[in-house]
């Protein structure tokens, strides 16, 4: 799609794209609460044939805004023998990850015409980074520490059985998690989320969740469940099950410190689902390209917003999992599963690749002797 | 002072600082964040080397999954909170000669082989270098060819781990 080039008085519309959609990123996960909580409500509500919420406001709209200003104006409690600095530190921690991983996410592809004829291509991303989606991982391996400190500092049993039960959990899932995140660089011959997305431009046949058919499907399927487990939702919310645990890591979290917490929640699941549009339905792009007349971050938006109803699909009609059977699921088919859909899918990539007509890999770089070392200076 | 020496500077007082806490807090947890926090410092300072992969996975493996292990075990086995450690005078000399022996080595080295490559990395070199492809083709390199098999030898080992649980563990 060509748009025009805009100048903001020193500044072009190519200079301030990254800003453009580090504010875009920034807004959408911060904003993700109020939003969301009422669209889990109202499609709860829906789906366990109820009214949903309809007091506050016309079709309970207003809500979210209730619920922010009761959080604020709650008493903000201490429990005796807290480990003050860790106890105040956690919900912090647990909302940093998805705000830093909200700067990697591309957002849509355009051509900038230049005038006189020229277009230059421009991405609407903050920061396209070589190892983009190594980042994110270690960005989502980081967010269970604001759980265990939470329910560590607490001095609490309830919260510390919580987050024992995180920090399980989160190494667990945490494998299978970067084993389907491993067959999309295997498909896209790319780490960079945008070199990833444009790598399945053309339609839904060039997604990679249709590429390597079947290994496509079942490495999303495997992102999908761990990435579930990851933002501890149900059926995988062990950490706060409140039929066992009260509230689980955040019993003794009140008022605003509280609203952290669930805030890091909902930005969690945006995030993930972003990451998982970028990895499997092919992120801006259009479904057919017959429909590339649609901007590229509103398919992206409608990826994204599909793939949250999904999440609160599976929590309303899913029951929670026992833990010996989080565990067995997690470690004893899963991994498996996603193990050996790897080495297929790696097979068939290799058994696909026609060294005559070249593969998309680049050609190997000049030799860097200065890092390696190489045999000379050892 | 270049950019580059401030960035070094405010990473590497933060990482000696968590480091020397680490070894000094005396909450077991405490210890545990603190190699957190140190080994996130690593990872930017990686990064100004221009090593994205390598500070890519220092975070992913290190900061993300092992010290997520370690926190575990550590509130698994001592629930009670911070505990006196009993350190005697031997140890702790004996402790300081390693360290400062270790950190002379470290940095006789760095300043020996200072020399070795000056002029030759240029900053297309440097940026190359450091990237997923540049680690993988090394990898893989003829060149260096103890590289690939070393990797399959850690899977040999993490084989006879899970073959020893599953041995031992008759019902998982």
């Amino acid at each position: 799609m060509t748009i025009p080039n805009i100048s903001f008085g020193p500044f072009d519309l190519v200079a301030v794209a990254p800003y453009v959609a580090l504010g875009l990123m920034l807004a959408t996960v911060l904003l993700a609460v109020p939003v969301l909580t009422w669209f889990e409500r109202v499609t709860l509500g829906l789906i366990h044939d109820r009214l949903g919420p309809n007091r506050v406001g016309p079709r309970g709209l207003l809500q979210p805004i209730a619920d922010g200003i009761k959080l604020f104006f709650k008493e903000d409690i201490l429990p005796s023998n807290v480990d003050r600095r860790i106890f105040y530190l956690a919900p912090a921690i647990s909302m940093m990850p998805p705000l830093v991983a909200a700067a990697l996410i591309p957002l849509g592809d355009f051509r900038v015409d230049m005038g006189g004829g020229q277009t230059r291509p421009l991405t609407l991303v903050a920061a396209d980074i070589n190892v983009g989606i190594l980042w994110v991982l270690g960005l989502a391996s980081l967010q269970v520490y604001g759980l265990i400190l939470g329910g560590w500092s607490s001095n609490n049993k309830y919260s510390l059985l919580g987050a024992l039960r995180s920090s399980a959990q989160a190494i667990s899932y945490e494998l299978a998690l970067s084993l389907g995140v491993l067959m999309a660089v295997l498909m896209s011959h790319s780490m960079s989320l945008v070199q990833i997305v444009q790598s399945q431009t053309g339609g839904i046949m060039h997604w990679n969740i249709l590429g390597l058919f079947p290994f496509g499907l079942v490495a999303a399927g495997v992102y999908a469940i761990a990435a579930v487990a990851e933002t501890n939702r149900a059926p995988f919310d062990l950490p706060e099950a409140e039929s066992e645990l009260v509230a689980g890591y955040q019993t003794e979290y009140s008022s605003m410190k509280f609203a952290i917490f669930f805030m890091s929640e909902y930005a969690a699941v945006v995030i993930g689902s972003c990451v998982a549009v970028v990895l499997w339905l092919g992120g801006w792009d259009p479904i057919h390209p017959v429909l590339g007349f649609i901007p590229g971050p509103l398919w992206f938006a409608g990826k994204v917003l599909l793939l949250i109803f999904a999440f609160v699909w599976v929590r309303s009609t899913l029951p929670r999992f026992r833990y010996d059977q989080l565990m067995r699921f997690g470690w004893m088919r899963l991994l498996p599963v996603a193990l050996v859909a790897l080495m297929l899918a790696a097979a068939m990539s290799a058994y696909r690749t026609d060294p005559s007509a070249g593969s998309r890999i680049p050609p190997k770089p000049e030799k860097p002797k200065p890092l390696m070392g190489g045999t000379q200076s050892l | 002072m270049r950019p580059g020496v401030l960035i070094f500077w405010l990473l590497a007082v933060p990482m000696v600082a968590c480091a020397l806490l680490v070894i000094t807090s005396r909450n077991p947890l405490r210890s545990a964040l603190f190699l957190v926090a140190h080994m996130l410092l690593l990872a930017g300072m990686f990064l100004s080397l221009s090593a994205q992969y390598v500070a890519a996975v220092q975070v992913v493996v290190y900061a993300g999954a092992i010290m997520v292990l370690f926190v575990f075990v550590i509130m698994l086995l001592n629930l009670g909170g911070a505990q006196k450690m009993d350190a005697a005078g031997l140890g702790w000399a004996l402790g300081i000669a390693m360290s400062l022996g270790l950190a002379a080595l470290f940095v006789g080295t760095g300043v020996w082989k200072s020399g070795l490559h000056a002029g030759k990395a240029t900053a297309k070199t440097l940026a190359q270098g450091g990237t997923a492809q540049a680690v993988g083709f090394a990898l893989f390199d003829p060149e260096l060819p103890w590289l690939f098999p070393f990797e399959v030898a850690s899977i040999v080992l993490l084989m006879a781990a899970v073959g020893a649980i599953v041995l031992a563990k008759r019902k998982l």
